[in-house]
């Protein structure tokens, strides 16, 4: 019981070393399969995640939800994947066939690509690579390419507003997602998935570095797209972005990333922020770790709905000035006020943490003060505009 | 010949002739995306060099970075849909000699080192400190890190003053 995964990884090691095949042959085989089965099982949580979304977005709105198909509506969505499976994807006219058609497999597989390197349990990760954070990053922008893609070869003016617009935002809140991750990386001096996990031992680097958490938090669901950043898709603007022109499957597979990639950034925060598998006992029993994961990524998946249930859409000018103007200042001063106090606390446990702890209030204060007299300012700015008389314009 | 050196082989090919089609396609934008492919292919003969670190970077910067800035560039300042200007302009005699001198001196570089090369960077764990530490260390690199640093501040000064709105009293 005390190492089921690499338990059965030998077990079927034997069985096919037995069936007469060659030893490397067979790691080759098992890595592919272990592959498939990790992809796999990430595209078909979809299939939950968006009965749990629709059925929990309705609770917000007072509302149902799915309640016809199946017990609690749970099977709406196979019925819904079903309809889109025998509906035809149309290509439209003037479009760039083999672009419009790599683009919906570039976004999934970018999202899917992520789960290699997710530490599900102790000793039960795709592939611990020294630079796990690092290949989030990189893997996360062929998602990128893959919007651009289909906005550029789909022939329709929204679908390039809303490439456009989704390009703008995700490279945007690239800026202060990295600087967030650098945080981790400082405090458990690796970028490692596993490593920065290991480091967690005892305390969950979210008490270490809340300001950190929250940010890439935020710019995560901005580089999902999710409300209130989906102004990508906003219907009462460009109707629907850049899958404007999709239909059947190929629309399903932007509508299953989607949702594959707003459970993945709920599952990298608990990784990397609220401490992975770790929990009492999961040492010893490591699919009790598999649980603690499974558990903390939900409560943070819940999180992403109830902030899509309950903030409004903002406008592009809002995201842009939010992204530039707030959110990558106060990472670059996270950053650096966390390496200089990282440094200085040298002794690990509790000085560590009430160094860590002091720093970020006293940012979180300042960064409420600067908001606060700017808030002041502009609104004396607006009052000096609103008493200007009319009659002269070049006062105003 | 191994499977691994038969999937060197092919990934290079791949690489090849996606960097040809680079210069060959006639839309900009098709440009842009072979040369992402080429870009890629460069990253998966780093992933069987057994350097994930250098392929994690190649991603990072040139297919996040740059591939795609270009790609923005491209879709901002062009009609997307047309087929753009010929192919070949009257200085292509100039471009191709730099090209074939650069080539040349690339290969001469190349046949001189001695035959089995192991840098230290192929070590995943300890080749990463050196890197780190070099960059930071007084005997290392560090003027270069600075000035590359200084640069891109300029860089980025510059571009905010090129694209602010003009001020009234300017």
């Amino acid at each position: 019981m005390s190492d089921p995964f690499g338990g059965l990884d030998n077990f079927l090691k034997d069985l096919l070393v037995g069936f007469g095949l060659d030893a490397t042959f067979v790691a080759v085989v098992l890595k592919l399969l272990g592959a498939a089965v990790l992809g796999g099982m990430a595209g078909a949580t979809a299939i939950l995640l968006i009965w749990a979304e629709r059925k929990l977005v309705a609770r917000i709105q007072d509302r149902l939800g799915p309640n016809r198909v199946g017990p609690y509506g749970l099977l709406q969505t196979i019925a819904d994947a079903l309809k889109l499976l025998t509906k035809e994807v149309l290509i439209p006219a003037g479009a760039d066939r083999i672009i419009f058609q790599m683009a919906p497999l570039l976004v999934v597989a970018s999202v899917i690509g992520v789960w290699a390197v997710m530490p599900l349990a102790p000793g039960l990760i795709g592939s611990d690579v020294n630079v796990g954070l690092l290949y989030i990053v990189s893997v996360g922008s062929i998602g990128i390419l893959g919007i651009m893609m289909a906005g550029l070869s789909s022939n329709n003016k929204y679908a390039l507003l809303g490439a456009f617009r989704t390009v703008a935002q995700m490279v945007s809140f690239a800026v202060p997602l990295i600087f967030s991750l650098l945080v981790p990386t400082l405090l458990a001096g690796s970028m490692g998935m596993a490593e920065i996990v290991e480091a967690q031992e005892g305390l969950w680097f979210i008490f270490l570095a809340p300001l950190a958490a929250l940010i890439f938090f935020v710019s995560s669901i901005a580089e999902v797209g999710r409300a209130p950043f989906d102004l990508m898709e906003a219907e009462s603007e460009i109707v629907a972005g850049f899958h404007i022109e999709y239909s059947g499957m190929a629309f399903g597979m932007f509508f299953v990333g989607e949702f594959v990639h707003a459970f993945t950034i709920s599952a990298l925060t608990a990784v990397i922020f609220l401490g992975g598998w770790r929990g009492p006992g999961a040492e010893a029993f490591p699919l009790l770790g598999l649980v603690y994961f499974l558990l903390k990524a939900s409560i943070m998946f819940f999180v992403v709905i109830w902030i899509r249930g309950t903030f409004p859409r903002i406008r592009i000018d809002q995201m842009n000035a939010f992204n530039w103007k707030f959110v990558t200042p106060l990472a670059l001063v996270v950053l650096m006020v966390t390496a200089v106090v990282d440094k200085l606390a040298i002794e690990q446990g509790w000085p560590r943490f009430l160094a860590h702890s002091t720093a970020n209030l006293l940012m979180v204060i300042g960064t409420l003060a600067i908001l606060r007299a700017q808030a002041s300012s502009a609104r004396r700015r607006q009052e000096v505009a609103l008493e200007a008389p009319v009659t002269r314009p070049e006062v105003a | 010949m191994t499977a691994e050196q038969l999937l060197f082989l092919a990934v290079g090919a791949v690489t090849l002739i996606a960097s040809i089609l680079v210069v060959t396609s006639p839309r900009l934008v098709h440009a842009g995306l072979w040369l992402i492919l080429a870009l890629a292919g460069v990253a998966v003969l780093f992933v069987l060099l057994e350097n994930g670190f250098l392929a994690v970077v190649q991603v990072a910067i040139y297919i996040d970075a740059i591939a795609i800035l270009i790609i923005i560039v491209v879709m901002l300042t062009r009609a997307v849909m047309r087929e753009t200007d010929p192919q070949i302009n009257r200085t292509w005699v100039l471009a191709g000699m730099a090209a074939l001198l650069l080539f040349g001196s690339l290969l001469a570089i190349v046949l001189q080192l001695p035959a089995p090369i192991r840098p230290a960077l192929l070590d995943p764990e300890s080749g990463l400190d050196v890197l780190g530490k070099a960059l930071v260390d007084v005997n290392g690199f560090i003027l270069p890190f600075e000035i590359a640093s200084v640069l891109l501040v300029a860089a980025l000064i510059g571009a905010i003053v090129v694209a602010r709105a003009p001020m009234r009293g300017d």
